[in-house]
């Protein structure tokens, strides 16, 4: 295409040669650049997203050739499997609630750590430090945090005469427990709104505060709006946060449930009473433990079209921030 | 210090005195308020891992009782663990992946995000968004064909499956570095160029030098991402346990080796510290890198 518009606008042929070489020098760059990327792209995400598709369209057990079955994955999805349900539920749970927690916790952190007038960098790394632990570690700690007998937590409850709960080991408890862990390790979040939160010009603050309004005003009218982008960010970066969540709750079914067994053994998977059997638990225990490939196929179809819409807002608001960034 | 800058920036023209001097105890008083906040808040984020530490140091016995405080201290409890499980093997497969995945990382993504940055080339904008929507997609979105295709190369129970990607195509490094490189101004590109530099030389002695931290911070994240994955190393390693990862390996810990809380805590405290080491030695990069993946409005 680029050769016919050069061939169209050229005056003379030795320019137009010379035009074209400096092009393909520039294209060859570029592929330089971009070979491994672009290859990279194609076969480990551009074709297993297309090849998904197709074998959510057969019956596949990595042994035998995939064979054809039209919907029948799709319609065994919305009616006869039982537990598919359930992991839906849990999933779409942990997208509310997490999500709205997440948000409303990291804010709040986010703004009382920019209150500060001393001392912003300590707290700051202590919020933040137990966002890095590997969350498999996390979840260890936590099961024994929150273990119904001997954990601290449940002692310290006792001690103002409240009765903790079984928390991992009850299948009320597990997700509310989940969601602790989950914000426990939400400082990404937190500074990325602390950033937002300290870039709110202070002048504007102090115009507010002559004009009278109280700090919820002041919150309303001057923070909110102008950390709003950041906000959409958290709300948006939480759902896929949570449409994803795995690691925690297969870790914290297997310790809770304490048994001599390898995580992951499905027999443990979602303990207590498949609380904590999430969505893309299921969809691996579906298509990696049964071999129900096919089935699995079909799910991860469904959890793209449903993440796919959320990473889309992401995506266009990165790109305004871009094109402003561009028109400044 | 704090009080006196602040009474010098502050008083407002009009302000009476009666009025003044209660604003004064409203700030000292919102002052204390929030820095007590603040220090319950460091605290309470803290507790977790010192509850973790306590444990790990107490006898068997007493770390299956309700009490907190070890009354003796057990610290070779650290050592001990090491005969329990292969953990040494088991940070060598995470050492393994670590490095080498945030080794090939780097080699990948530092090119990409040099053309997607300060190259100009038609598709880049739809390359780029591509880049972030792999970035954000959910891992089991593609898991079903990948592993379809590692197991036809013979490569399932092994870490290759969760290696060799990161030598052509990471998401989350392209985003990174292509993030830090529109902040280094073209005219050092420009320079180099005019003084006969090609595209590779001015990316390898002009912009790689400038943008150290921004590799840095990238480099820290892709190797505390694979030090800490969970599902990759249990859908390909799940049943060559030669090949797991501490990740995998601490899951399983308790049940596998039939060990006590305070042996599991110990593991998991040795699990966790590699990582805040990192993080003390490099925090000012983390923060700028996380500042860097949220959307700037």
């Amino acid at each position: 295409m680029t050769s016919t518009l050069a061939e169209k606008a050229s005056p003379s042929a030795p320019a137009t040669a010379r035009a074209g070489a400096r092009r393909a020098k520039r294209r060859r760059t570029v592929l330089f650049f971009m070979a491994p990327a672009f290859l990279g792209f194609l076969i480990f995400f551009g074709y297993p997203l297309i090849a998904t598709v197709y074998y959510s369209f057969t019956r596949y057990d990595l042994i035998n050739p995939p064979q054809f079955i039209g919907f029948d994955n799709y319609v065994r999805m919305f009616t006869t499997e039982p537990l598919v349900g359930t992991a839906a539920y849990n999933t779409l749970w942990l997208v509310v609630i997490l999500t709205v927690c997440r948000v409303t916790f990291s804010l709040g952190i986010a703004s009382v750590i920019s209150r500060l007038k001393s001392g912003v960098g300590l707290v700051r790394t202590l919020c933040y430090l137990p966002t890095l632990a590997p969350p498999a570690a996390a979840t260890l700690a936590f099961v024994f945090v929150f273990n119904p007998e001997f954990g601290p937590v449940n002692r310290f409850l006792r001690l103002v005469g409240i009765d903790g709960g079984l928390w991992f080991n009850s299948p009320e408890m597990s997700k509310p427990a989940l969601t602790l862990l989950a914000l426990w390790g939400s400082g990404e979040l937190m500074i990325i709104i602390l950033a937002a939160l300290l870039d709110v010009p202070t002048e504007q603050y102090e115009a507010a505060e002559l004009d009278g309004a109280g700090l919820i005003r002041r919150f309303w009218h001057v923070t909110l709006p102008s950390i709003s982008p950041v906000l959409l960010f958290g709300v948006v970066n939480s759902i896929i946060y949570a449409l994803q969540f795995f690691t925690q709750a297969i870790v914290a079914a297997s310790a809770s449930a304490g048994t001599a067994d390898v995580a992951g053994n499905s027999k443990l998977i979602g303990a207590p009473q498949n609380s904590t059997l999430t969505y893309p638990i299921w969809l691996y225990v579906q298509g990696f433990r049964y071999f129900n490939m096919g089935y699995a196929a079909a799910m991860a179809v469904l959890l793209f079209i449903v993440s796919s819409g959320f990473t889309w807002i992401l995506v266009r608001q990165l790109r305004k921030s871009q094109h402003q960034e561009e028109g400044a | 210090m704090i009080t006196l800058s602040d009474t010098a920036r502050k008083p407002p023209v009009s302000v009476p005195p009666r009025v003044q001097f209660k604003r004064n105890w409203d700030k000292r008083l919102s002052y204390i308020a929030t820095h007590a906040v603040g220090i319950a808040l460091g605290v309470i984020f803290m507790l977790p891992l010192l509850f973790v530490f306590l444990t790990a140091v107490m006898a068997s016995d007493q770390a299956m009782t309700a009490s907190l405080w070890p009354t003796e201290w057990h610290f070779e409890n650290f050592v001990k663990v090491f005969q329990k499980a292969p953990l040494l093997e088991y940070f060598g497969n995470s050492l393994l992946y670590s490095a080498l995945a945030t080794a090939g990382a780097l080699l990948s993504a530092i090119p990409a995000a040099y053309a997607l940055a300060k190259l100009r080339w038609r598709g880049q904008n739809l390359f780029f968004m591509l880049t972030v929507a792999a970035m954000l997609l959910p891992p089991q979105v593609t898991v079903v064909p990948l592993y379809d295709l590692w197991v036809r190369m013979g490569l399932t129970g092994t870490l290759v499956p969760l290696i060799v990607p990161y030598f052509f195509f990471d998401a989350f490094s392209i985003f990174l570095l292509r993030q830090f490189f529109l902040t280094i101004p073209k005219d050092y590109l420009e320079a180099a160029k005019i003084d006969g530099c090609n595209e590779f030389q001015a990316m390898y002695r002009v912009l790689i030098p400038m943008a150290k931290p921004g590799i840095a911070a990238t480099a820290m994240f892709c190797f505390l991402f694979t030090w800490n994955d969970y599902f990759g190393p249990l859908l390909y390693t799940g049943e060559n346990q030669d090949h797991w990862p501490l990740s995998l390996a601490i899951a399983s810990f308790r049940g596998m080796h039939h060990v006590e809380w305070n042996m599991t805590m110990a593991a998991t405290a040795l699990i966790m510290a590699p990582v805040i080491v990192l993080f003390i030695f490099a925090q000012k990069s983390f923060v700028k890198g996380i500042t860097f993946t949220g959307v700037k409005g």
